[in-house]
């Protein structure tokens, strides 16, 4: 078999119609997650490395799950348990791996671009798993999904991104994959969370929650990573949350049909308040859902199943 | 149109299709708990049409589903074969059901091969039955089918081209099925890849 040299590193350069296409073929795997026999035999024989080097529970589980109901093989390698921490660089580690010939390397990684220096170091596909600060771009089209199938559609939805945006690839992959389809997007947080430019990524910026939840279809709250920031960026947990978490009362501005949606995992009364997570808005357990059919269909467009050429 | 011969026009299709839905009833005993399955595209609307005739005929209603089985080819992945991915809707459960697959052409036997297997995923039918539009032989697997609206003899280098009113609206508003032969092949080939 050739190995097909496609991946999925970054939104960012996708055309508006590849993101719906992934969404399309998300969407016909709905019916196998509702049924006994929860696989198909598509990826049968083939090998998904899982290399996540920085730690994280649910997007691993959530492509291990996707890579088994295709039907594909996986193995594991996780930061702490690789020779990474013997020294080893992400490159040899990766040749390493390629001489067992994996036809997927999903990469977790903390440093931005990695996923692209390994898809320019072995013959494999590619899928970026999240890389540091740059793109998590099956986050972004999970979302994207989430919001479709309850809104019917991006376009012209306004969408409030509210969090440490100079820190997040999740509010990366969002703007660009909702600017893409047509959303009207809104990033908000403190001025030292919110890079110089973010304008220029196709959306609109403010420090002004109350301005940014007004009127809003969807309100996507992200979760403080304090283990990225490198210094302190705002006085205190309390004060972030008066001023930038989402509760009740601030939730009141939005539409009534709001959506609110969360990466996880949640800081719970710090980014959003404990009812407002549990509302009836919340549709935070949709996106851990919608995110192993969405991982489905990228593994196997990258496998070489659908649309596109090698 | 020359190295295309019409082989069925839309009297011909009504016809095969009225003759099915009338075996499947006397083969079916009076039609008891059976399911119709198209197997997607054009499998579909000719099992939404058997289901028509059956409820005008005999007065029957059988539910009709549709099974996509681009995740269970044996050719996902070699060249040139890009399946578009489509959804499954089987609106009954598929156990203990007797199901009649329909598809328009039956050549090779591969799709059914795949279908068999997909609707193996969702349950245990009683017995599985196979209706075909055409039946063009060559078949390269064990399968036969139970059901035929036409036996066409054909050269494997040939192809038959079904249209179908609601599949192919853009391209013929009534159902004709056509053989066509190699050239006129390779030039519809050459004329999508410019």
């Amino acid at each position: 078999m050739t190995t097909r040299r496609r991946h999925l590193l970054e939104l960012a350069s996708l055309e508006a119609g590849e993101i719906t296409e992934l969404l399309d073929v998300a969407e016909s795997f709905q019916d196998i997650t509702h049924r006994r026999i929860k696989k198909v035999p598509a990826l049968r024989g083939m090998t998904v490395v899982l290399l996540f080097l920085e730690a994280s529970t649910r997007t691993r589980t959530s492509f291990e799950l996707a890579a088994k109901r295709l039907s594909a093989d996986t193995l594991s390698v996780s930061g702490g348990t690789s020779s990474v921490v013997k020294g080893e660089t992400l490159v040899d580690t990766a040749r390493n791996l390629a001489a067992m010939s994996p036809d997927i390397v999903v990469l977790r990684h903390r440093h931005s671009g990695s996923p692209h220096l390994l898809a320019r170091s072995i013959d494999a596909s590619i899928v970026n798993a999240g890389d540091g600060g740059h793109e998590h771009p099956t986050q972004g089209l999970l979302d994207a999904l989430t919001i479709r199938r309850h809104k019917g559609r991006i376009e012209g939805q306004r969408v409030a991104i509210i969090g440490d945006i100079a820190h997040s690839r999740v509010a990366r992959s969002n703007i660009a994959a909702l600017s893409k389809l047509g959303a009207e997007v809104t990033v908000c947080g403190p001025p030292t969370m919110l890079p110089q430019g973010v304008e220029a990524l196709g959306c609109r910026a403010t420090s002004d929650r109350d301005a940014a939840i007004r009127g809003a279809d969807v309100v996507m709250m992200l979760r403080i990573q304090k283990e990225r920031m490198t210094e302190e960026l705002f006085p205190s947990d309390r004060e972030y949350a008066l001023r930038f978490g989402l509760d009740r009362a601030a939730l009141g501005l939005a539409k009534p049909d709001v959506l609110v949606m969360h990466p996880g995992p949640i800081n719970r009364g710090v980014e959003l308040a404990p009812d407002v997570a549990d509302g009836p808005e919340s549709v935070i357990l949709e996106q851990v859902a919608n995110g192993i059919i969405v991982r489905m269909a990228v593994l196997y467009h990258c496998a070489g199943g659908a649309g596109g050429d090698a | 149109m020359s190295g295309a011969r019409c082989v069925m026009d839309a009297a011909d299709v009504r016809r095969a299709v009225r003759r099915i839905a009338l075996e499947l009833v006397e083969r079916t005993r009076g039609g008891q708990d059976v399911a119709l399955v198209g197997i997607r595209t054009r499998g579909e609307p000719l099992a939404h049409r058997i289901a028509a005739e059956l409820r005008e005929v005999e007065g029957l209603e059988v539910p009709v589903g549709a099974l996509d089985i681009a995740m269970y080819r044996d050719d996902v992945f070699e060249s040139g074969s890009r399946v578009a991915v489509g959804q499954t809707r089987l609106p009954f459960d598929v156990n203990d059901r007797h199901i009649v697959l329909v598809d328009d052409v039956l050549f090779t036997g591969r799709t059914v091969r795949a279908a068999l297997d997909a609707l193996m995923d969702w349950g245990r039918p009683c017995r599985i039955q196979l209706a075909v539009l055409v039946d063009r032989g060559h078949r390269e697997l064990p399968i036969q089918p139970d059901y035929v609206g036409m036996t066409l003899s054909t050269r494997v280098d040939e192809s038959v081209r079904v249209r179908l009113a609601e599949t192919d609206a853009g391209e013929s508003d009534r159902d004709t099925v056509h053989l066509v032969s190699t050239p006129e092949r390779v030039a519809a080939a050459e004329r999508r890849r410019t």
